[in-house]
């Protein structure tokens, strides 16, 4: 009997179980006595003990690319769930981005109506197909490279809509974002499916976990910034600053980072915290940061470009005035 | 594996056509316009419009997009939107009212809000005061009266402060557009000046619980640390490229001046002439008059002299409030580089 966490790591096929397998680690299920024109399917679901499991092998290695998300990514998967119909209990859509060597980039989605009951599964093809030759005018390096799914667990219907997508992209991925926060975190995992179980006789699907990485473009961080501004206000809401008060605003952060870092330095000092050599190093960076400069000198640039500065303000001041002027003398 | 495809995919709803009478239905029933707030999904919205410039829209002209929303009471709400593809082919315009239309049909299955509430639009530095921002922008406010367009300054963001601007055509500008008189008499006569042109409508972000824990979970997972853009010292790349477009810009109305006051000197000059030319007329008659000669007809001075053509005052206008902008945006810059550098100065240790 192979343990859960070998096949998991491996993508081989394991060897056939000599009987049937009494831990609750897998179970396959066969569908029983449905109508003719359905043919077999067969699932694999790890069960809660297993579950355990993958939530720790989180953090061992896995094998497989890389999956690095855009946060518009999430944020309209989220919306997507807000605006489900009464009596869904998730949402799925489709996943656009690239592929590179090692790594997917999920940079878009859309989502996709679906309607799902006990044993079986709608997916409206047409719509998707639609949204994505629409979606390839704007953009024609998307492609689709998976689907996502909202709610905790890998369902049966789940293995179907894979199916589906492999059709439409080589080995797409899965993307499962915990909307309902069962666990109290949303988690979001990623994964790829892979074939086990005996072959010619009964197949299964499984679902190997993928590292998910959050990256964003420059400006991307800066909206995610203010947008992270608006969660500590108790109705929500934030206006867009403007100009000094932005600088302020700044200020006052990196100010604060100082005040923490100077009481960990008072710590240190008063031997209440064990001293770490790494943070002292970077300390000695940060302040070597700040370049000795010679009095004058440091005057003159600070002055030269505090007149480029109020040049620049008097000359546009100067312009508006101008053209103030213009505008009455033409209305005379 | 058979497919079972939803009942409701079966019709197609009906055209858009009725769904764009929905759109005005309800805005029209309430009052007159009031420059209300704004409200967006910022989730959404903001997230979307961002990446749509990162991706397709380096260094190249403008991105726009369509956005998406609801009118509630006084506040407009916008909760989606979606980018247009650039023009490269040559059947652009069918291809974009089409686009349209697909992609409304299509967003209305999944529950998005799909009325059309505005225009979002990138631009550089600043310069985005033009003919054409001006006549989409009433193309729109004339179909939906409450539609804004937002300006997303790219450039200025990635210094450190999300810059988003929605703006609205003034009621007194949409006369004149309505009218398409741009005479100089008809813009005095509806007195408008270039500070007249655009109002701006401030913004609010409206997060749901659901996005704010996801705020909270990215701030848990992500490890790249807070990027400080907003101090950076390094100004002048920027300064120079705002001075140099307001210069071209300067100087483009300088030349409209100079035909505006040639135009008003020659209508000047004529005046003068027509009325050396009655005075003429007049001092022979009377001569006439004088030697018992039938006086000469009055001639019918308009036709002689014919008035010289008024130049349209549109582009002006547009020139002025576009030199308005630039100006604001120098002067924000500067008062923000002044502080830093007083900060720089607090650092040195000297005073």
């Amino acid at each position: 009997m192979t343990p859960i966490a070998g096949a998991q790591q491996r993508r081989s096929i394991s060897p056939p179980p000599q009987k049937k397998p009494k831990t609750t680690s897998m179970q396959l299920r066969v569908n029983r006595g449905r109508a003719q024109h359905r043919a077999w399917r067969y699932t694999c679901q790890p069960k809660t003990a297993a579950r355990r499991h993958s939530l720790s092998l989180s953090k061992m290695s896995v094998y497989g690319p890389v999956v690095k998300i855009h946060p518009v990514v999430l944020a309209s998967i989220c919306d997507s769930y807000e605006r489900r119909n009464e009596g869904a209990s998730r949402v799925i859509g489709t996943l656009l981005g690239t592929i590179d060597k090692h790594s997917i980039e999920v940079t878009n989605c859309f989502s996709v109506p679906h309607n799902e009951s006990e044993d079986e599964v709608a997916v409206d093809m047409e719509f998707a197909k639609n949204m994505y030759d629409l979606h390839k005018r704007v953009s024609p390096t998307e492609v689709i490279i998976g689907w996502y799914a909202t709610g905790f667990d890998i369902t049966e219907h789940s293995v179907l809509i894979h199916e589906y997508y492999s059709r439409e992209a080589t080995n797409p991925i899965h993307l499962t974002m915990d909307t309902a926060l069962q666990s109290g975190k949303m988690s979001i995992r990623a994964y790829v499916s892979a074939q086990m179980g005996v072959p010619g006789k009964t197949v299964g699907v499984m679902f190997t976990p993928l590292t998910v990485k959050y990256v964003y473009y420059d400006t991307e961080r800066i909206g995610v910034d203010l947008l992270q501004r608006t969660r500590v206000l108790p109705n929500r809401t934030k206006g867009l600053t403007s100009d000094l008060s932005q600088v302020g605003g700044s200020a006052a952060r990196v100010q604060d980072m100082l005040t923490t870092m100077l009481a960990y330095i008072d710590d240190v000092l008063s031997g209440k915290v064990a001293a770490d050599n790494s943070v002292g190093r970077f300390l000695m960076d940060l302040v070597n940061k700040v370049p000795t400069i010679s009095a004058e000198d440091f005057e003159n640039m600070l002055n030269s470009n505090i007149n480029d500065l109020l040049m620049v303000t008097y000359l546009s001041n100067l312009t508006q005035a101008q053209i103030a002027l213009n505008e009455k003398l033409v209305l005379l | 594996m058979c497919w079972k495809r939803p009942q409701r995919h079966a019709s197609v709803d009906s055209s858009l056509g009725s769904g764009l009478t929905d759109i005005q239905g309800p805005v029209l029933q309430g009052d007159a316009v009031t420059p209300g707030e704004l409200l967006t999904e910022a989730h959404q919205v903001l997230l979307k419009i961002i990446k749509h410039y990162q991706e397709e829209g380096q260094g190249s002209e403008v991105v726009q997009g369509v956005l998406l929303g609801l009118v509630v009471e006084d506040r407009l709400e916008i909760t989606n939107c979606f980018p247009f593809p650039q023009h490269t082919e040559d059947d652009a315009d069918f291809d974009e009212v089409q686009y349209q239309m697909e992609m409304m049909r299509s967003l209305r299955h999944v529950n998005i809000d799909h009325l059309h509430v505005g225009w979002y639009q990138s631009t550089y530095y600043g310069s985005f005061v033009s003919r054409a921002l001006l006549d989409s922008q009433f193309s729109y406010q004339h179909a939906i009266e409450e539609s804004v367009v937002l300006i997303y300054d790219p450039i200025k963001t990635a210094q450190g402060s999300l810059s988003l601007k929605a703006y609205r055509l003034t009621p007194k500008l949409m006369e004149i557009c309505k009218e398409k008189d741009f005479t100089p008499e008809g813009l005095k006569k509806a007195n408008i000046g270039f500070e007249h042109m655009f109002e701006e409508v401030p913004i609010l972000i409206k997060n749901s619980h659901l996005i704010n824990a996801l705020m909270w979970d990215l701030e848990d997972k992500s490890t790249v640390a807070d990027k400080h853009e907003l101090l950076n010292l390094s100004s002048s790349n920027h300064l120079e490229k705002s001075l140099q477009l307001l210069m071209d810009r300067v100087d483009d109305m300088s030349q409209d001046i100079v035909k505006y006051n040639t135009y008003s000197r020659n209508q000047s000059k004529q005046q003068q002439q027509k009325h050396q030319y009655v005075q003429r007329r007049q001092q022979e008659n009377t001569q006439r008059q004088s030697r018992g000669e039938p006086p000469l007809p009055e001639e019918d001075t308009s036709k002689m002299f014919k008035p010289p053509q008024p130049p349209p005052r549109m582009d002006t206008l547009l020139i002025a409030g576009q030199i308005n902008n630039y100006c604001q945006n120098v002067k924000e810059f500067t008062s923000q580089n002044l502080g830093k550098l007083f900060m720089a100065e607090a650092l040195q240790g000297h005073n």
